[in-house]
């Protein structure tokens, strides 16, 4: 089986992608899950790229540009200020330990890898075996948002839920109009400063930012 | 029985490469620990300590525990001899090594597996608290170690539709180019179980003898003399082995064929270069590491067979 080398490329950016998401998922550090951020961002828009040049879509260059811009640079510069203001470095608490989360992680690439094969035999284009790993990047963001204790942890794993949705978009549909990833970029700005403002009014009336604070509703 | 000129060709071949691979080995240590010397700003004992220390083992008498039994004699000759025959059976300089047949890489693996314990077992022997400590903690990080080693191993093997080492390293090898994504998971996980097999920094420290952070030195720690020599001399062969594997799993291009003499200096030349690459980059891993709690060891190792099954994944879902 030969397959171009656009599509080995992608497929190696692709396994990255997975990589960097467990990566996250086993990163005890606040600092460095943003920075894997940064990079996830980094590899979805190489890919975005490569899908644009080799299917010479000219909107996915936009998309790729302003995935560059906003998830490469703007919005972890936000989250490290955010950071920095909120002086939080650690985020050592996890709900459930490291190993048992890997396995749990493993269980749910099985289960993604399972589930998007049927849907693989239906799709088109140059890009079709990436599906499964699209779409155990967002479980596993998912998985990674249910363990985590800490607010901004747990934003970082949302941001790059939306990573893997929009890499699931352009592997499998080829991307989405631009209109619609103008917005979607755009909400994703407006969530992460709304994200900032929600994390100071829980500094302010809890005095931390562990989430499981706001499970208590009344004074006591 | 008169050979054809082709087999005693092949013979020589494997014992060109299994005089190479034993008196190199000790040069690879003596490689790393002279990077780790200049990366950590000092002059070093220079490259080829290791042959030093050698000889000068060999000519002392060794010392023996009352109670030491027969295991604790034979132990580092067994060693010794796993060691050499895992670095004769990897394709190191040429594939279709008459060596390479005798064992796939699960039976290599076996190898490895029977040096350990025979070394755990010695360590145990003799009755001391450190001995026994240190075999605990070897069967500990090796008991974890060796799936994740199995994982990466399938993942090649998977590629080349064999177990053999030689045919897995000739269809890598004699290849066009091709990305594989799976082996790039599988040689991150090589990397951790590489580091935790031979008792390197991030899970062992080599260059230690602080008891409370020591595995592999705890063990050896009753042997003397040429017994200790030899256990040395099978560690630098043990590390050399396992950055052989990791040479012919993912960086095969340039090695031999059996029977191609133009083709052996050119090998020879590559392979060194590898090794050279290979002991920096270790170097430079070790420096920047730090050595981790014992506890830590099963989580590190972790990772390594993740990322080992997620590469099979790989492979299964993007077939490459």
């Amino acid at each position: 089986m030969q397959i171009s080398f656009a599509l080995q490329f992608i497929n190696l950016l692709a396994a990255l992608l997975l990589l960097i998401v467990f990566a996250m998922l086993t990163q005890r550090r606040i600092l460095s899950l943003i920075n894997l951020f940064a990079w996830q961002g980094l590899v979805l828009s190489l890919s975005t790229f490569v899908v644009a040049y080799s299917t010479a879509q000219q909107h996915l260059y936009y998309s790729a540009g302003l995935t560059l811009l906003l998830k490469v640079l703007l919005l972890p510069w936000l989250l490290h200020r955010l950071i920095r203001k909120l002086n939080v470095r650690w985020d050592v608490e996890t709900l459930l330990n490291i190993p048992t989360t890997m396995l749990v992680g493993i269980a749910l690439v099985i289960f993604s890898f399972n589930l998007a094969a049927p849907i693989t035999q239906l799709a088109q284009g140059i890009t079709r075996g990436l599906i499964g790993i699209a779409l155990a990047c967002v479980l596993l963001s998912l998985l990674m948002m249910l363990t985590r204790r800490k607010a901004v942890s747990q934003v970082v794993a949302f941001l790059s839920l939306e990573n893997g949705l929009f890499f699931a978009a352009t592997s499998a549909t080829q991307g989405m109009p631009l209109v619609v990833e103008l917005g979607i970029a755009l909400d994703v700005l407006v969530a992460t400063f709304i994200f900032g403002i929600f994390f100071f009014q829980l500094r302010e009336t809890f005095d931390s930012l562990d989430i499981t604070h706001m499970e208590k509703l009344k004074d006591d | 029985m008169i050979l054809d000129p082709e087999q005693i060709l092949a013979v020589v071949f494997q014992l060109t490469q299994l005089l190479l691979v034993v008196l190199l080995a000790p040069f690879l240590t003596g490689w790393v620990n002279q990077c780790q010397a200049w990366l950590q700003n000092r002059s070093g004992a220079g490259v080829l300590q290791p042959y030093r220390v050698l000889h000068k083992l060999f000519h002392k008498d060794a010392v023996m525990a009352h109670n030491a039994s027969w295991l604790f004699r034979a132990t580092p000759y067994i060693v010794f001899g796993c060691m050499w025959l895992a670095a004769a059976i990897i394709p190191v300089i040429a594939v279709n090594l008459p060596f390479s047949r005798a064992a796939d890489v699960i039976a290599l693996v076996g190898v490895f597996a029977l040096a350990r314990m025979f070394i755990a077992l010695a360590a145990m022997d003799v009755g001391t608290a450190f001995g026994t400590l240190g075999a605990r903690r070897e069967m500990l990080v090796s008991f974890l170690a060796e799936p994740a080693l199995l994982m990466v191993l399938f993942t090649a093997s998977m590629i080349s539709h064999s177990t053999q080492l030689t045919r897995i390293v000739e269809t890598l090898a004699h290849h066009e180019f091709v990305l594989y994504p799976s082996l790039a998971f599988a040689a991150l996980a090589f990397l951790i179980v590489l580091l935790a097999e031979n008792a390197r920094i991030p899970v062992d420290n080599p260059g230690t003898h602080l008891e409370l952070t020591m595995i592999h030195e705890a063990m050896i720690l009753e042997y003397s003399a040429r017994h200790l020599a030899l256990i040395e001399w099978a560690s630098s062969l043990k590390l050399f082995a396992y950055i052989s594997i990791g040479i012919a799993l993912f960086l095969p291009h340039g090695i031999a064929e059996v029977g191609n003499w133009a083709g052996l200096p050119l090998a020879i030349g590559l392979l060194l270069l590898k090794l050279l690459a290979a002991g920096a980059g270790l170097a430079v891993l070790e420096t920047l590491l730090a050595k981790m709690r014992i506890f830590r060891a099963p989580e590190f190792l972790g990772t390594a067979f993740l990322l080992a099954v997620l590469g099979l994944l790989i492979h299964f879902l993007l077939g490459a």
